[in-house]
């Protein structure tokens, strides 16, 4: 079966300076993909490429290809890129607060989604469908409240179901849960998957929350600096991380290695122990070194590093490093 | 919902209140006895007491004031210390010619400023954006009795096309009154599109930038559809404030372009009143004037809620 979405050789750049480069990404039908990295590191820019709504004056280069749409995304006009977005293609953002229209009833916004693509035959039967996905993510008795009147968990349910409105092949999930109570992450997290699930729909879930990812993906890409450093299955890459900046995320995150304590400061075992951390800053957009764009960073780089490490593995599944974890040489 | 209504009627009430004695003290203390500058410096001082006599000019000032509010809330409003005609008539009559005037130029300039504001705010960083934007400066930049002065040097002199001047009612020549309300109200409502552009120019500017479009971007909508459907209406509120605002700029606007014109409206009536030095009447004007602003931003208060819910408290 062939993919639902194919990324190649994705540029995304401003005025000249990459912010993404060469981005090789592939989602399967019904395939649930996490795309992880710090801020920065160029993952909401590399969906809003797919979508084509990248801020004015940031172009992306590269192909985009989605199944069932019989031309490229990248540069494709807005005619056509209407006709897919909202219909093939699907995106949950970040921010549930101010990602609804504040003077427009939820049921009509919802209703608005089939109303577009004209994938319900009448207003009524639109509104009809409206109601039942609402229901679906557990909002009945919505539809005539307006945005704020519903808290930001239940407003992101909304934008969840407008965006599977028109059972979308791909949906597109850009830190859905980031800006949510933990409480609410898990039920927001537990219906995109449900969601994605009864539609077949295939999954690209980008966040900087490996827990997240680990729950959710199958398959997980890391980025850093705007281009993809490692990916493979979500086990695997999580228990034997190849290159040194996901070897360096995956203990940053790893708490429990942080609430035990190290043999060495037995002396000071009440004192809190420094949590791990990746020395140093993402730097700037369009400042990272040339070569191994984690080599400033990286307490592995050597001169060899200057120099664009190449792929290793197969395109699902490999690591660009020079000095990769777990090897014999490192 | 009807908490906001009972608030805003009684700040309406108690703004009218406080301008009535506003407007009645500021003439009352003027200097000058009204009955002796309607009768001239050669009267007599037994006719001034008689003038002043008839008129309860010679009663306590609170007297005169409840005694004015009161006949204006029944509709009398008086009579004029020089002709010694009834006010309300007049008021009536020209209050009318008044309102076509500026609501045609509200009309107008809304008629403007909305696609122009919305076109400049699309194109911000193009030419064709920037160009309007310059046009808008320079809208802002002229009188609206210099604007009048201009539209009838060129159309009204150069080309003929247009009256230069007077009034005509429309039930009594339709035809007419359009030909001769064009200049006038153009002359008021270019002026204040050119200002309402650049509100408009900023609150689709705003708007662009919320999420909420991309949202809408992201379902499958057109720039331009997205705009319509979810911009429009939020970009209205801050652009109907500055209408109701406006309404203050657009009666004194009123005032002197009635004055180029040659139209007997309300702005003729006051100016009148004050070279005859009829007090009453510039009182009475004034007043109308007031009430027409403060009523018209109350009905602004009210628009909002229709506009946006996030007003609408149940509680």
């Amino acid at each position: 079966m062939s993919d639902v979405l194919t990324v190649q050789g994705l540029t995304v750049s401003v005025r000249d300076v990459a912010l993404v480069s060469d981005v090789e990404l592939t989602v399967g039908p019904g395939e649930r993909v996490g795309l992880i990295g710090e801020s920065g590191s160029g993952k909401s820019l590399t969906a809003l490429s797919v979508l084509g709504l990248l801020p004015e004056d940031v172009l992306a280069a590269g192909s985009v290809r989605l199944s069932g749409v019989d031309h490229e995304l990248i540069g494709a006009d807005e005619r056509r890129m209407s006709r897919v977005r909202g219909r093939h293609l699907a995106m949950v953002f970040q921010e549930p607060m101010t990602a609804l229209n504040p003077t427009m009833r939820v049921g009509d916004q919802v209703a608005e989604a089939m109303l577009i693509h004209r994938t319900r035959s009448s207003r009524r039967a639109a509104r009809i469908a409206a109601a039942e996905l609402l229901e679906l993510v557990q909002l009945p008795g919505v539809m005539r409240t307006y945005p704020h009147q519903l808290s930001g968990g239940q407003r992101q349910r909304v934008v969840l179901a407008l965006a599977l409105a028109n059972d979308p092949a791909l949906l597109i999930c850009d830190e859905p849960t980031t800006a949510l109570d933990v409480t609410v992450q898990a039920m927001v997290l537990d219906l995109i998957m449900r969601g994605v699930a009864a539609r077949e729909s295939a999954l690209l879930f980008i966040t900087h929350d490996l827990a997240v990812v680990a729950t959710v993906c199958q398959r997980v890409l890391v980025m850093y600096g705007g281009r993809v450093v490692e990916s493979g299955p979500v086990t695997e890459v999580f228990t034997r991380p190849r290159h040194r900046y996901t070897e360096g995320l995956i203990a940053a995150s790893d708490l429990e290695s942080a609430d035990s304590g190290p043999a060495d400061v037995g002396l000071a075992t009440s004192a809190p122990r420094r949590l791990p951390t990746i020395p140093g800053n993402v730097p700037p957009a369009g400042q990272f070194p040339d070569g191994c764009v984690f080599r400033n960073r990286c307490a592995h780089a050597t001169e060899t590093c200057a120099t664009l490490p190449p792929w290793t593995g197969t395109p699902t599944q490999g690591f660009a490093c020079h000095h990769p974890a777990g090897a014999s040489d490192a | 919902m009807l908490l906001r209504l009972i608030e805003r009627t009684a700040v309406l009430l108690v703004s009218l209140a406080v301008s009535s004695v506003l407007v009645f003290g500021f003439l009352a203390v003027l200097p000058g006895d009204p009955a002796r500058v309607a009768l001239g410096v050669n009267a007599s001082d037994e006719a001034v007491a008689e003038l002043r006599r008839q008129f309860g000019l010679d009663r306590p000032l609170t007297t005169q004031y409840f005694d004015w509010l009161g006949g204006m809330l029944q509709g009398d409003f008086g009579l004029s210390y020089i002709s010694k005609a009834p006010i309300g008539p007049q008021i009536t009559d020209r209050f009318q010619v008044t309102l076509w005037l500026v609501v045609t130029s509200v009309v107008i300039a809304l008629v403007v400023a909305a696609p122009a504001g919305t076109v400049m705010a699309a194109r911000h960083r193009q030419l064709s954006g920037l160009a309007l934007s310059a046009l808008s400066q320079v809208g802002v930049a002229v009188p609206a009795f210099l604007a009048g002065i201009l539209l009838i040097m060129v159309f009204a002199v150069k080309l003929g096309w247009l009256p230069a001047n007077g009034w005509t009612p429309p039930a009594q020549d339709p035809g007419m009154f359009l030909r001769q309300l064009v200049l006038p109200a153009l002359s008021l409502g270019l002026v204040q599109g050119a200002v309402l552009t650049r509100y408009v120019r900023s609150a689709v500017l705003d708007v662009l930038r919320e999420d909420y479009l991309r949202t809408a971007r992201a379902k499958g909508l057109r720039p331009f559809p997205a705009l319509w459907r979810h911009g429009l209406r939020n970009a209205a509120v801050p652009v109907v404030t500055v209408l109701g605002l406006q309404l203050a700029t657009l009666l004194i606007g009123a005032v002197v372009v009635e004055r180029v014109f040659v139209i007997p409206g309300l702005g003729s009536l006051l100016l009148d009143g004050v070279s005859n030095r009829d007090l009453l009447v510039v009182q009475d004007v004034v007043m109308v004037l007031v009430v027409a602003v403060l009523v018209v931003n109350f009905l602004v208060d009210l628009l909002y809620v229709a506009l946006d819910p996030r007003l609408r408290v149940t509680r």
